[in-house]
């Protein structure tokens, strides 16, 4: 038991996420092209270029409180840009993932993304309606469907979505893919 | 020419319209589509913060369903995102060894295996590079003159991948545009982001990028796009985004093969125009003025 024990650290240990994170970050020179080119760098609380110090720092807690690798939208701009030809936007994808390994992931987000792949890995693909009831359902939220109504009803008009409750219980399509995505990154 | 045919999920649903019209205009212009069966969900934008494993798989099992169909041609990808995703796996097997022996090992699940070399291309590379504008032209039998079209190329079809186009100052669809008899609309926003998942999670954020494109596109009759996600952001959030900006910022937005099809003469009902949010009256009366084939609702 406590040989398994110490032998799990030490993968853990070998395999810390964001030690490979600072490995990718660590020939950044702080130039700061990314921050000149980040569509969404004005309405960041941390530019880009002081999130990548941040991460080599170490300075884990700043930077999971930080809404900066919640506000990118994959432009991949920075990634482009990038004198040191560092992948950044890949970076950033990381973080998130780190984020909701944690536990620490900002609410909105992390929910969506999480019921987007529960869609999938239910059908298949992804059933628009039903992905927007059950993100609604997940966040227990009585006026959030609100703001996206007026777009739904249009959308509706249209015929091109319909209304769809999602299932909850039941096996999906994709089990046996995401069972085995789990299983071989829990081993590794 | 031919091409495997992934039209992704968005294409099912809410960009509907886009699937119909790059089918439609495939199909005039001789080019034969293979759908794939039982395709499945790329992992949009959602895979990658969440795994990265299933990131690569998601997009693999795709490129796998194509692989045993023992048929030489590269994909054709309408979506962005879904063209981002499949390319990546192929982009990726070269520097992260490993990585092909851990998606089989996943996709054996299904019996399915991928043993990389198939190229994803977006549907705008395949128009521009394989097509070109001499034989769009060839096949124009309305021009759409005096129409002033802004291209919207958007972010994924050019970052980080591309290679067919300037990812900062793309042009490739220019010549598409005069190509159709059309004005180009002259813009620097042709890149520029527009926001994409953030309008569900960040929306404040998001309508500040697409208010942006709509400002700069003023003087325009129409953007085309080559994305559903640019698409929806620029088409349905406008009478929000003039509401906040305090003017009237409301203009046509189609997908580029709906304005080829226009083009080529196909109707209404094979280009889908009835299901976009924005397809405005001006517009609509301005194509009245000169086309036979296209009655204003």
């Amino acid at each position: 038991m406590s040989e398994e024990n110490v032998t799990l650290a030490e993968v853990h240990e070998v395999a810390d996420p964001m030690r490979v994170i600072q490995e990718k970050l660590r020939a950044c020179m702080q130039c700061g092209t990314c921050t000149g080119s980040c569509a969404n760098s004005f309405a960041m609380d941390h530019t880009p270029r002081q999130l990548w110090r941040m991460v080599q720092l170490g300075l884990t807690d700043e930077l999971f409180n930080s809404k900066t690798f919640s506000l990118c939208s994959s432009c991949y701009y920075c990634t482009l840009r990038c004198p040191r030809g560092l992948p950044l936007t890949e970076t950033i994808h990381a973080l998130k993932q780190l984020a909701v390994a944690k536990g620490i992931a900002e609410k909105k987000g992390a929910r969506f993304y999480q019921t987007f792949l529960d869609t999938v890995r239910r059908y298949g693909r992804v059933r628009e309606m039903e992905l927007m009831a059950r993100y609604f359902i997940i966040m227990k939220s009585p006026m959030l469907p609100l703001s996206f109504t007026p777009l739904g009803m249009r959308l509706m008009i249209k015929g091109k979505v319909s209304p769809e409750m999602p299932k909850f219980f039941g096996p999906g399509k994709m089990d046996a893919i995401f069972r085995k995505v789990k299983e071989l990154e829990a081993s590794s | 020419m031919k091409y495997f045919y992934y039209s992704g999920c968005s294409l099912e649903g809410t960009a509907l319209e886009y699937n119909i019209s790059t089918q439609a205009v495939m199909q005039a212009l001789g080019i034969e589509l293979i759908e794939l069966e039982d395709w499945t969900c790329c992992g949009a934008s959602a895979a990658e913060t969440l795994s990265e494993l299933l990131s690569m798989v998601l997009p693999a099992r795709n490129l796998a369903l194509a692989a045993r169909m023992d048929q030489d041609c590269d994909f054709l990808i309408p979506c962005s995102a879904c063209y981002l995703n499949l390319r990546k796996v192929d982009e990726h097997l070269g520097s992260d060894e490993g990585l092909l022996e851990k998606i089989n090992e996943v996709l054996n699940e299904e019996e399915l295996s991928y043993q990389g070399g198939i190229k994803s291309r977006h549907l705008l590379d395949v128009l521009a590079t394989d097509i070109g504008a001499e034989m769009i032209k060839a096949k124009v039998k309305l021009e759409l003159s005096g129409l002033r079209i802004a291209p919207y190329y958007g972010c994924q079809a050019l970052r980080p991948y591309g290679g067919y186009d300037d990812p900062e100052q793309p042009s490739c669809m220019e010549p598409l545009i005069e190509a159709l008899g059309a004005e180009v609309h002259p813009w620097s926003m042709g890149a520029k982001c527009c926001g994409a998942g953030l309008m569900t999670t960040k929306k404040e954020v998001a309508i500040e990028l697409t208010s942006a494109l709509l400002k700069a596109a003023k003087g325009a009759d129409c953007i085309a796009t080559v994305c559903p996600m640019c698409q929806m952001n620029l088409d349905s959030y406008q009478k929000q985004v003039s509401k906040t900006g305090g003017e009237n910022l409301s203009i046509s937005v189609l997908y580029l093969p709906q304005l080829i099809g226009m083009a080529f003469g196909l109707g209404e009902e094979d280009l889908k125009l009835g299901l976009n949010m924005a397809y405005t009256d001006s517009l609509k009366a301005k194509l009245a003025e000169y086309r036979v084939g296209i009655t204003p609702q």
